[in-house]
């Protein structure tokens, strides 16, 4: 391997690892503001950008207050200067580590996601993709799967009742929503014919019908729903919140945890929601596909062409993607505030009698469908 | 893989293996084994075939997290129980494990014909290590040992069903 494409992949790593942590924020800022609009409240407004030492005086006090200052710069720096308490009886180890088990996993899981096609820049093709995996979908999996082992720590090493119920209901959640994820993500596999997220990107472009872009959404709805619902309960989030539900558990697995530890868990929560929704833009919303624009500029369907600069299409690309995700981002936000909490018993049945048999009909009309077209083909 | 990859790998490899078995505490135990896991995994990655160590990673590492379930509510939070303290049980383990080490020193001292080293370094077929190919031979050669593995992992899921219903 060469100085040079060692050098791109770097920076490639450090762009994606950029986007994730730029996007977790605003999703904090979403979260807070959103949740507050949908409640009817007024939401956080204590802290404005006139408060700020460098510009006290100087600014004159706003009329309103979308809580930017106050969710992404008071708060953080709260959290972060906060006390970190390790309770006697916890394992002390255990306790430091459990939640640096859960962050690793969810940030890394981001890299094997492509966050655009290739730009030729002096003769050199550049995925832009941070992982070029031939096994993207299973890194992922892998990644998601590790992650539980963060939350189950941390409950264990509490040494706290309502913690450990917290990480026991995670664990038994998680790999029962894995199960159903995995099927309906054979669906995918199955219509695309590989386990390449790019290619899968890839094969996204176009138009079919001569309207519709040629996104998955329209051979995997079903899949979609239940990868959606399954990616929800995956990422602990209301109304699949039961781990860390907090009239009957304080705050489940991390009740024990204070200041940074306890927003790095909060932060993991973000980043698995962040997750789910890039590999739903990725997997049936076409990714960094955005209709009409191909690597040389736009194509129009009745035959028109307007050529483009290929770093300008890179760069449409690229936030186009970012805007599907953090549009699917914003949806599982508005799911959490709306919907109530399941029951313990009412989230297995969901996930056992009912994810999970759709799921297998799905694969089983996928195969069905994809056999008769490849016969009609001969 | 080079030779310092190896080593380092193969180190941390055995002494989380070591640890496995002598660490007196359950959680620990199998956390240790995650990491064997894990770094068996990474074997597989620096030898090219890469489905077979997100695989690894999926299967095994995920199911020693039902062995941790299995730790946190059936042995009730203890750390080593006396019975595994017992002496002759170290005695049997002790000359059990010597007996494997002499084998393996005797195999790779060249005493039962000469064991070749094979590297990454010598070539690999295209596509080596890619899901197109591992299905190919998994669908095509190894069909048979597939579909009965498949099944005989049936016959326990139904077994376990079964006895759960008798009990119930």
């Amino acid at each position: 391997m060469d100085p040079i494409s060692l050098l791109i992949d770097a920076v490639l790593v450090i762009v994606v690892f950029a986007i994730v942590m730029q996007i977790a924020p605003l999703l904090l800022w979403i979260e807070r503001k959103g949740s507050a609009v949908l409640q009817d409240r007024i939401g956080a407004n204590r802290v404005s950008i006139s408060d700020i030492p460098l510009f006290k005086g100087r600014l004159k006090k706003l009329p309103f207050n979308i809580g930017i200052v106050n969710t992404l710069i008071a708060d953080p720096i709260k959290l972060f200067t906060k006390e970190d308490f390790i309770p006697p009886g916890a394992d002390k180890l255990l306790h430091t580590l459990a939640p640096i088990l859960a962050l690793v996993p969810a940030l890394v899981a981001m890299m094997a996601v492509p966050i655009g096609d290739v730009i030729v820049i002096a003769g050199r093709t550049i995925e832009l993709q941070a992982a070029r995996l031939n096994v993207g979908i299973l890194y992922i999996l892998a990644m998601v799967s590790l992650g539980v082992y963060g939350i189950v720590l941390a409950g264990w090493s509490s040494n706290n009742r309502w913690a450990l119920l917290g990480s026991i209901r995670a664990s038994a959640q998680m790999i029962s929503y894995e199960i159903a994820m995995g099927l309906a993500l054979i669906g995918v596999v199955l219509t695309y014919g590989t386990i390449d997220l790019q290619e899968i990107n890839r094969a996204q472009g176009g138009l079919v019908l001569g309207v519709l872009p040629n996104w998955g959404i329209f051979y995997q709805p079903l899949a979609f729903l239940i990868f959606l619902t399954a990616g929800i309960a995956e990422s602990k989030r209301a109304p699949f919140d039961l781990p860390e539900a907090e009239p009957e558990l304080i705050s489940g697995y991390f009740t024990e945890y204070s200041g940074a530890k306890q927003s790095i868990f909060m932060l993991v929560d973000f980043l698995e929601s962040l997750i789910v929704a890039a590999l739903i833009a990725t997997l049936f919303f076409g990714g960094w596909q955005v209709p009409l624009l191909e690597r040389d500029g736009i194509h129009f369907p009745w035959g028109g062409f307007y050529p483009l600069p290929q770093v300008l299409v890179a760069i449409i690309q690229v936030h186009a993607f970012l805007i599907k995700v953090i549009f699917f981002c914003w949806l599982q936000i508005m799911i959490r505030w709306t919907l109530p909490r399941f029951r313990y018993d009412q989230l297995m049945v969901l996930g056992w009698k009912i994810l999970l048999p759709l799921a297998l009909v799905n694969v089983m009309l996928t195969a069905l469908v994809l056999l008769i077209a490849q016969n009609l083909a001969l | 893989m080079n030779l310092l990859t190896f080593i380092i790998l193969a180190i941390l490899m055995v002494g989380s293996a070591v640890a496995v078995v002598i660490h007196p505490s359950p959680v620990y135990s199998a956390l240790s084994l995650v990491v064997v896991m894990s770094l068996l995994a990474v074997y597989f990655l620096f030898l090219n075939a890469h489905v077979v160590g997100a695989l690894q990673i999926i299967v095994y590492a995920g199911a020693v997290m039902v062995l941790f379930l299995f730790v946190i509510m059936l042995l009730n939070l203890q750390t080593d129980s006396r019975e595994t303290q017992q002496s002759e049980m170290k005695m049997s383990a002790g000359i059990l494990c010597a007996v494997l080490i002499g084998e393996l020193i005797f195999l790779l001292g060249g005493g039962g014909g000469r064991l070749e080293l094979q590297t990454s370094q010598q070539q690999l077929p295209e596509g080596f290590g890619t899901m197109q190919a591992l299905s190919e031979r998994l669908f095509t050669d190894f069909v048979l040992p597939f579909e009965i593995t498949s099944v005989l992992l049936l016959v326990a899921a139904v077994g376990a069903v079964v006895l759960a219903r008798r009990q119930a």
